[in-house]
Parts: C-alpha cells; sequence; structure tokens
C-alpha cells in the first residue's frame, strides 16, 4: 500500500513524457509560420475566445486582487517574490542541465543553496546581495535547445499568451519540479502555489500601467498581447535575432511618396 | 593673467567653430550614436529631478522624445502598406497624429526611470546606423535589455527604434495602427481622430 504514492509520483512524469513527445511531434509538424509577419495562429478564432474570458478574469478579479495586495508593504511583498523565486530553483537547475548549460545549472544550484540558508529559507534574496546573477529557464526552453520549433500561438486559459511547445514546458516543468503542489506531501504542498499566486499578482501590480496599456487601451488587446508575447519569447530564448527593422529601405527622405 | 584668459576663450571659441563645421559634415560614428543615447539618458534624469509636478513632467518627456526620435519614418513604417491608399494630407494629418500618439505613450514609460539608471553596454553596426545595447536598472529590479537603434538618414542623429527585452515599437505600433484602422473598416480618416485620443 505505501507503494501506491511513490507509483503515482513516477507515473505522473511519464506520462507527461509521453505527452510531451506527441506535443512536441506536432509542434513541429506545425511550425510553418502561416502569414508573413511570423506569426502563426491557425486557432485564432479559439485563441480569441479564451482571451475574452482571461480579460474578464483580469478585469473582476486579477486586477482588483492585485491592487489589493499592493496595499501590502512592498518589502513584504518583497519577500513573498524572493521566496517564490527560490522554491523554482531546482527546476531552473535541473532545465540548465537538460540544456548542457552548467554555467546556468551552478548558478541556480549555488543561489538555491545560499538563499535555503543564509536567505533564510529562501525569503531573503541573498544569493543577489552577493552579486550572483539571476538565472531562469524552463522546459520550453529545453525543448528549443533539443531542436523542437515554436507550434502554433496559443493563448492559455488563465495562463496567457503562450505556444505548442511552451504549454508542453509549461505541463512538464509542472509535474516535474522537486518542489510543486504535485511533489510536497501534507499541508505544506499549498505553500508553493500560493506563493507563485501572490508573485503573479506582485506583477500584475508593479507592472499595471503597461499591463492595462495592452489590455484596455489599445485597438485590438488580443492581437497586442500575441506580437509582444511572441517578441519577448522569442529574444528570451535567442530566437530574436534577424528582427532588425529598417523602415529607412525606400528612403523616404529622398521621395517619401514613393511606390 | 588676462591674456591667459584671452587664449582660453580662443581656444574654447575655435573649438566651438570646428566642432560646429564638423557636425553636419560627419556621417554618423559609433560614438556619436553612444553620445545620443548618453544625452537622451541624461536628459530624463534632468527631468525627474527638476521637481516639477507630474503633469509637467510628462510635458517634458513627449518633448524629448520628438527631440531624440525620428518620428517620422516612425509614422510613415507604422502606417505600413495602408499608407500607400492615403492622399498627401492624410499622411500629413496621421504624422502629426502618430508624434504625439507615441511621444505620450512612450514618454510616459520613461517615468519607469525615476530612481533608476541605464548603463550602456555595447555598439553594433545595422543598416540604417548603430545599435546600441543599454541595461535599464529600474527600482530594485533586475536589469532590462533596452536597445536603441540610431540613425542620421533624418539628417540629424535621432534613434528611430526602441527595443524593450526584445519588444520593439515599429513593429508593436504597426499592428496597432493596423487594428485601429481595422476597427474603423479602414477608414484612414476616423483612425487619425481616434489615434488623437489615443496613447
Amino acid at each position: 500500500m505505501s507503494r501506491t504514492p511513490r507509483m503515482k509520483a513516477f507515473a505522473r512524469p511519464a506520462t507527461a513524457l509521453v505527452t510531451v513527445l506527441l506535443l512536441s511531434a506536432c509542434a513541429t509538424t506545425q511550425d510553418v509560420a502561416t502569414r508573413s509577419d511570423g506569426i502563426n495562429d491557425p486557432y485564432e478564432t479559439q485563441n480569441r475566445k479564451v482571451h475574452g474570458f482571461n480579460k474578464g478574469l483580469d478585469k473582476n478579479i486579477v486586477r482588483p486582487v492585485s491592487q489589493a495586495y499592493g496595499v501590502v508593504p512592498v518589502e513584504i511583498r518583497n519577500t513573498v517574490n524572493n521566496f517564490s523565486d527560490n522554491l523554482s530553483m531546482p527546476g531552473v537547475a535541473v532545465n540548465s542541465l537538460l540544456q548542457g548549460d552548467l554555467r546556468g545549472t551552478g548558478l541556480a544550484t549555488l543561489r538555491f543553496v545560499m538563499n535555503t540558508t543564509i536567505g533564510l529559507g529562501g525569503l531573503f534574496d541573498a544569493a543577489s546581495e552577493l552579486n550572483i546573477p539571476e538565472h531562469q529557464t524552463d522546459f520550453g526552453e529545453t525543448l528549443t535547445v533539443w531542436g523542437s520549433g515554436e507550434g502554433a500561438y496559443i493563448e492559455l486559459p488563465v495562463f496567457g499568451p503562450s505556444t505548442q511547445r511552451d504549454t508542453v514546458g509549461l505541463v512538464v516543468d509542472f509535474f516535474t519540479n522537486p518542489l510543486t503542489y504535485n511533489t510536497i506531501d501534507g499541508d505544506a504542498r499549498v505553500v508553493p502555489p500560493t506563493a507563485a499566486a501572490a508573485s503573479v499578482l506582485n506583477d500584475r501590480e508593479k507592472f499595471s500601467d503597461t499591463i492595462d496599456s495592452v489590455l484596455y487601451e489599445s485597438a485590438d488587446s488580443y492581437s497586442q498581447s500575441r506580437s509582444i508575447y511572441l517578441q519577448n519569447r522569442r529574444f528570451e530564448l535567442g530566437q530574436g535575432q534577424g528582427t532588425d527593422i529598417d523602415p529607412f529601405a525606400t528612403d523616404p527622405y529622398e521621395d517619401p511618396y514613393a511606390q | 593673467m588676462p591674456s591667459n584668459l584671452t587664449r582660453r576663450d580662443f581656444f574654447l571659441s575655435s573649438a566651438a567653430a570646428a566642432l560646429l563645421a564638423a557636425t553636419p559634415a560627419a556621417a554618423l560614428t559609433e560614438a556619436g550614436a553612444r553620445q545620443l543615447v548618453d544625452q537622451v539618458v541624461a536628459d530624463i534624469d534632468r527631468v525627474i529631478s527638476s521637481g516639477q509636478s507630474d503633469a509637467a513632467i510628462l510635458r517634458e518627456f513627449e518633448r524629448l522624445f520628438v527631440r531624440y526620435a525620428d518620428v517620422n519614418i516612425m509614422a510613415q513604417y507604422a502606417l505600413g502598406a495602408d499608407g500607400r491608399s492615403a492622399s498627401s494630407s492624410q499622411k500629413r494629418a496621421f504624422n502629426d497624429a502618430f508624434t504625439s500618439y507615441i511621444a505620450r505613450k512612450y514618454g510616459k514609460q520613461f517615468r519607469d526611470f525615476i530612481g533608476g539608471r541605464v548603463e550602456v553596454q555595447s555598439a553594433r553596426q545595422i543598416k540604417a546606423g548603430y545599435e546600441i545595447n543599454t541595461l535599464a536598472y529600474l527600482r530594485g529590479d533586475g536589469p532590462f535589455e533596452v536597445t536603441f537603434h540610431v540613425s542620421d538618414r533624418s539628417g540629424s542623429r535621432k534613434f528611430f527604434n526602441i527595443y524593450i527585452e526584445g519588444v520593439n515599437l515599429l513593429l508593436t505600433e504597426r499592428s496597432e495602427i493596423g487594428s485601429m484602422l481595422d476597427r474603423r473598416g479602414g477608414d484612414i480618416n476616423a483612425m487619425i481622430a481616434d489615434l488623437k485620443g489615443a496613447g
């Protein structure tokens, strides 16, 4: 009987792995950008519905709650963010290793050890005080390093903009992170997701002006968030090269009304 | 003593004359592009520390944006292919509306620089001029990569695109202007009217 939870713990990553293989195969076959602007969005109709739902969620719950959370002193909010960031470090170390990024593995491990000990369980970011650079990565990046294509653009309920590849990454990270809801027993299992949610609220409040301008002030918040997400994600993954725009290509100062 | 002063004055004025003479003729150099970014950052700092009211600071930011950004080429790129069907008076009206729209929208973002600093990291040559990579350290946050594309094709040294963590102004605004046009069924005049109230 005592073996059952263990079996479960193994079965989950195994299921996740199968899902990855299936989905990443799917991602590669659909990797051809269907439009001239480098955006591959065959599920736009569906995505727009999800976007409407997410916007309602933000307007009615996330935004007001984040404003309420903003009343909490910034020192306390930063402490919660530090704690949540620290919990993600083992996963970052594993993904760095899977990417063959030994420096990243070292940084994430060092940060986790230091912040868990002298940072009092991750409440303080002692590593940054000692100038140890931050390092972030996820399974979506690991898939990229392994050669998986981006796949189609997908807007996920609650989680927001993503791609097929990053959706797979999100699922795998959830089930394989040594420190998530899934892998901790007892009452303490609610701690990591709670800290993560608080951390999201903090970011929602901190970047409130920018997020509000995209969601509520732009002419088409769906296509703006899609464009911004893809530009930023490709940049993070080191695939932003070749995005140089040369608006002078048709020299406007010679003949502004050419063409 | 008096002769010293005279000599210094002479030195200064001839240096100024040489500078004035050199500026229009010289092509854009990497040093020149870096200097522009340094100037932008210094001016933002100056406005922030001036102790003016929020509204006055925003107006100053808009002015800085117009001074240092090549807003004409930005407007032309943002209008994109739709600009081909526009009349020249529509193009002028769009240029004006777009200029104050991006100055409002992005000038506002300069507020985030309060209490922060920007460090120039590296530069590289691009087709139209130079790319200047900077790191912006804002209010205790991990640094953001902010990149300026600088050119002198307008006749003076100006930036024509900004990338913030990979998200660039030209592409983002072309998509936004496209959406505004779609919403108005392609009516350029209606879009221009909307633009005046946007940002």
